[in-house]
């Protein structure tokens, strides 16, 4: 007898399913998704609309942690490419233009993580954190310290517009998730990362560039936060250099574990992040929708956090597996 | 019965996903015997082991330790009924200093305080038992495999064991070092310890064991006295098979006729590894390296390979100079590389065997020119059945391959770029006696397929059989060669100990 193993998106979908059931019977609106105008409303698709940004960075995050690294400055390259995007339009440049900039801000900031990280042998929660820090003042300093007020249909679209009664964002984003899976499968790039954070001197032995592998995933990772931070901009019609991107780091780390992407490296599951992070924006939602107040909402997040985690243990597994013997196939 | 048995053990079994690796095994050990657990790579030595030391538990089977059962559920428990291990892939902490990976988990101190001075004293003693001249500060990570080696053993001496369980001691050390490790091992016995020993050195076996236990596939061969079991016939009982005396002759050939070298290096040297050295390779030529452990073999391979930065000196292939600076360059040039560490420098353990086998060649097409499924499934199928790699399937993650398995796929890693010359430092570390048969037959083949082979191993008779040309590296400097007629055991080993002038 072989046993099957289990897939590792298991347990986040297990929860993701839990926590929409519960959700429906406590409220069955909750599931309602209704045409209005020939666009999709509903709770389901906010989540989606709202949960795409994390989402995106998260693709971006799950890659640098595949490295054995992590990337603690998406967060404030959110805030500094929303804030390009707001001071571009304000100038009147055009769409394209905003847009590349603030996607070459996150290629940029990718860069310098990644030349500290790989290049220069810093600890990478270290070489994240300077940027982390020094990034929200960048952002206040293109700003000025104000909160600068966005009027730009098209860039709005982006965030908040339809594409074919279906939300645009969450298009975009699962088209990225696509794109970067078979870039990643379609070549030897996703072995190639998984090797690097399974052995890291093994894999430079064997002939491998591995410098430049784990650049490249910052880089990704930067310029997925970049495109992030348009998101965030537009959905809110303004460049707050504050409050943009707050707590997106941690966000982003949670659904990329939760996801089944291990933090020490090696195997990464893009799937799996796309599921974790939406279970944490269902868990956002929900809470938001029960009106707990926004002090304890980090707690059942937590909680939940904990729970896929320890479910996806090995040694949990083993125990469990004690309580509740497996029938031995002779 | 006149010694009672130590350890017994009943009918184990043990199933991983995919492979029985133990079946039905009993397994005694008596007090005062050194006990040779023997076996093809694969055959569950380790996995008996890990059972015994409660790494593992057994799906069947029951354990008694002088006469009570016993059920060690972590290795902690088996320390504490005085089995003491020594595991096949050193499991320290490389970032700890040698003192406190010897006290690691048993510190003296008293009240939660940790007493320093003890610690290092009993260390210092430690290392001292085995004659082992070491700094009990310096960091582990940055001693070689052979010296991690013994700092292991001096943490299973450490305790007062009754029971000292050695997996493949002896693989990493030289023939020095092993004599002083039977010289121990011999008090112990003489002091009632039970020793279990797992080699694939046969010599050794003769050497100190009083009785032996064969393994072959998971199941029990049979229990013997060494002295009354013949070499031919124990190598029968682990293959399975008859072997003659045949089987195990020279393959060196004449070298090949003098052409263009294939690998040429002049001046190669970096301060405080290796004194300049030259060398040439030519195409069809098995080249050995010899010295003793420390004189500068692997760090010549190194530099060679583009791992270390050379200090001075030039590389040339077919000729052409050539600007390596990383292994990545060498690869490309046509170069391959097996390491002597294959846990820190060689698996990428939780990837199956499959990638792993592939990686080195999908390295040198690059990203873009991705091996197609059915191409890497080709690979494998040949090299597994080629090299006789012992695994439940290609897509299991090569950690939990036995030792000698993980060797063999990682040679098929770098067979598999075809390189123009390669590199094997100890290749046959950790290898069953048939293995290193058709390791040295694969060493011939490449070799007479135009191959050149830069051939490192710390024993002496592999050497002398398979190279046609020795260059003799003695304290970090190239003091001679050997070739021809004047190949031969007894000359490589003056030449290493410095106590015979080179004839070169
Ligand atoms: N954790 C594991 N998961 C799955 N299979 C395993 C695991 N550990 C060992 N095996 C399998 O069990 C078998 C026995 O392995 P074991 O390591 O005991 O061999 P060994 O006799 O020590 O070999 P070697 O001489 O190469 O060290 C092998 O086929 C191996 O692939
Ligand atoms: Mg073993």
């Amino acid at each position: 007898m072989k046993p099957k193993a289990k897939s590792p998106i298991f347990w986040p979908l297990a929860g993701l399913v839990a926590l929409v059931l519960l959700n429906a019977v406590h409220d069955l609106g909750f599931l309602k998704i209704t045409l209005l105008d020939g666009h999709l409303y509903g709770v389901p698709v906010d989540i989606l609309t709202q949960g795409s940004r994390t989402m995106l960075v998260a693709l971006g995050m799950t890659l640098v942690i595949a490295t054995g690294g992590v990337d603690l400055s998406v967060g404030s390259v959110v805030a500094i490419a929303g804030a390009v995007c707001a001071v571009l339009l304000q100038g009147g440049h055009s769409l394209a233009v905003t847009l590349a900039a603030a996607i070459g801000t996150g290629l940029l900031a990718g860069s310098a993580n990644g030349l500290l990280v790989a290049r220069l042998g810093v600890q990478p929660i270290v070489a994240t954190l300077i940027l982390m820090v020094a990034g929200r003042g960048v952002a206040q300093l293109i700003v000025d310290g104000q909160v600068i007020i966005i009027k730009s249909p098209s860039f709005e679209f982006l965030a908040n517009g339809f594409l074919l009664g279906v939300p645009f964002a969450p298009l975009l984003v699962i088209a990225l998730y696509a794109a970067t899976h078979f870039a990643l499968r379609r070549t030897a790039l996703g072995l190639f990362i998984e090797a690097v954070g399974d052995n890291e001197t093994a894999s430079r032995f064997a002939g491998l560039a591995a410098a430049r592998i784990k650049a490249l995933a910052y880089i990704f990772c930067g310029a997925c936060a970049g495109l992030a931070g348009v998101l965030a901009a537009a959905n809110i019609r303004a460049a707050d250099a504050y409050r943009a991107g707050e707590n997106m780091e941690l966000d982003a780390i949670f659904a990329v574990v939760v996801g089944g992407t291990a933090l020490t490296g090696g195997r990464f599951v893009i799937l799996g992040t796309a599921i974790g992070a939406l279970l944490i924006q269902t868990l956002t939602t929900t809470m938001y929708n029960l009106g707990v107040p926004p002090a304890i909402a980090p707690v059942p997040k937590a909680l939940l956090i904990i729970g896929v985690s320890l479910l996806q243990s090995e040694k949990v597994g083993r125990w469990l597996g004690g309580l509740w013997p497996k029938k031995e196939a002779a | 019965m006149n010694t009672p048995a130590l350890l017994e053990l009943r009918g184990i079994g043990k199933k991983f996903p995919g492979v029985v690796a133990l079946a039905g095994v009993d397994f005694t050990v008596r007090a005062g015997e050194i006990h040779a657990l023997l076996g093809e790579n694969g055959a569950g030595k380790s996995t008996l082991i890990k059972v015994l030391t409660g790494v593992y538990s057994a799906d069947a089977g029951e354990l008694r330790l002088a006469g009570r059962v016993i059920r060690p559920a972590a290795p902690k428990d088996a320390e504490r009924l005085g089995i003491s291990t020594v595991y096949q892939e050193v499991n320290l902490v490389p970032s700890l200093s040698v003192a406190e990976n010897i006290t690691l988990g048993r510190q003296p101190g008293r009240l939660g305080f940790l007493n320093w001075r003890a610690f290092r004293r009993r260390a210092a003693a430690a290392l001292a038992r085995l004659e082992v001249k070491c700094d009990v500060d310096a960091e582990l990570g940055s001693l070689s495999v052979a010296m991690q080696q013994m700092v292991a053993i001096a943490r299973a001496l450490d305790t007062s064991a009754r029971l000292l369980v050695l997996d493949e001691p002896t693989a990493s050390l030289d023939e020095k070092e092993v004599a002083e490790l039977f010289g121990i091992m011999r008090k112990l016995r003489a002091e009632g310890m039970g020793i279990v020993f797992v080699t694939h050195f046969l010599d050794q076996v003769y050497a100190v064991s009083d009785r032996l236990t064969v393994l072959r596939n998971g199941q029990l061969v049979g229990e013997y006295a060494t002295a009354d079991l013949s070499r031919l016939a124990l190598v029968g009982k682990m293959l399975g098979r008859e072997v003659s005396a045949a089987d195990f002759t020279s393959h060196a050939a004449a070298p090949a006729v003098t052409t263009q070298p294939v690998l040429a290096a002049r001046g190669l040297s970096r301060r405080g590894a290796i004194a300049p050295v030259d060398l040439a390779l030519q195409p069809g030529e098995v080249v050995g390296l010899g010295g003793l452990l420390g004189s500068g073999r692997t760090e010549t391979a190194r530099l060679l390979f583009g791992i270390d930065v050379r200090d001075a000196g030039e590389i040339s292939v077919k000729g052409a100079p050539v600007r390596i600076t990383s292994p990545r360059d060498a690869v490309r040039l046509g170069l391959a590389f097996c390491s002597e560490d294959r846990k820190g420098e060689g698996i990428l353990p939780n990837l199956s065997v499959r990638e792993n086998l592939i990686f080195a060649l999908q390295g040198k097409r690059g990203v873009l020119r991705a091996l197609s499924r059915g191409e890497q499934e080709q690979l494998c199928e040949h090299y597994i059945k080629a090299l006789r790699i012992k695994t439940a399937d290609a897509e299991t993650p090569i950690k939990n391959l036995s030792g000698g398995n993980q060797q063999k796929v990682l040679l098929a890693r770098w067979l598999a770029t075809q390189p123009a010359v390669i590199i094997l430092d100890e290749p046959t570390r950790g290898i069953d006696i048939g293995a290193k048969q058709e390791i040295e037959q694969l060493i011939a083949k490449l070799r007479s397929d135009g191959l050149a082979v830069l051939f490192i191993s710390s024993e002496i008779d592999e050497v002398v059989r398979n190279c046609s040309r020795v260059l003799v590296l003695r304290e970090r400097r190239l003091t001679g060669e050997i070739a021809g007629a004047g190949l031969n055991s007894e000359n490589l080993m003056h030449l290493m100990a410095g106590t015979h002038e080179a004839q070169s």
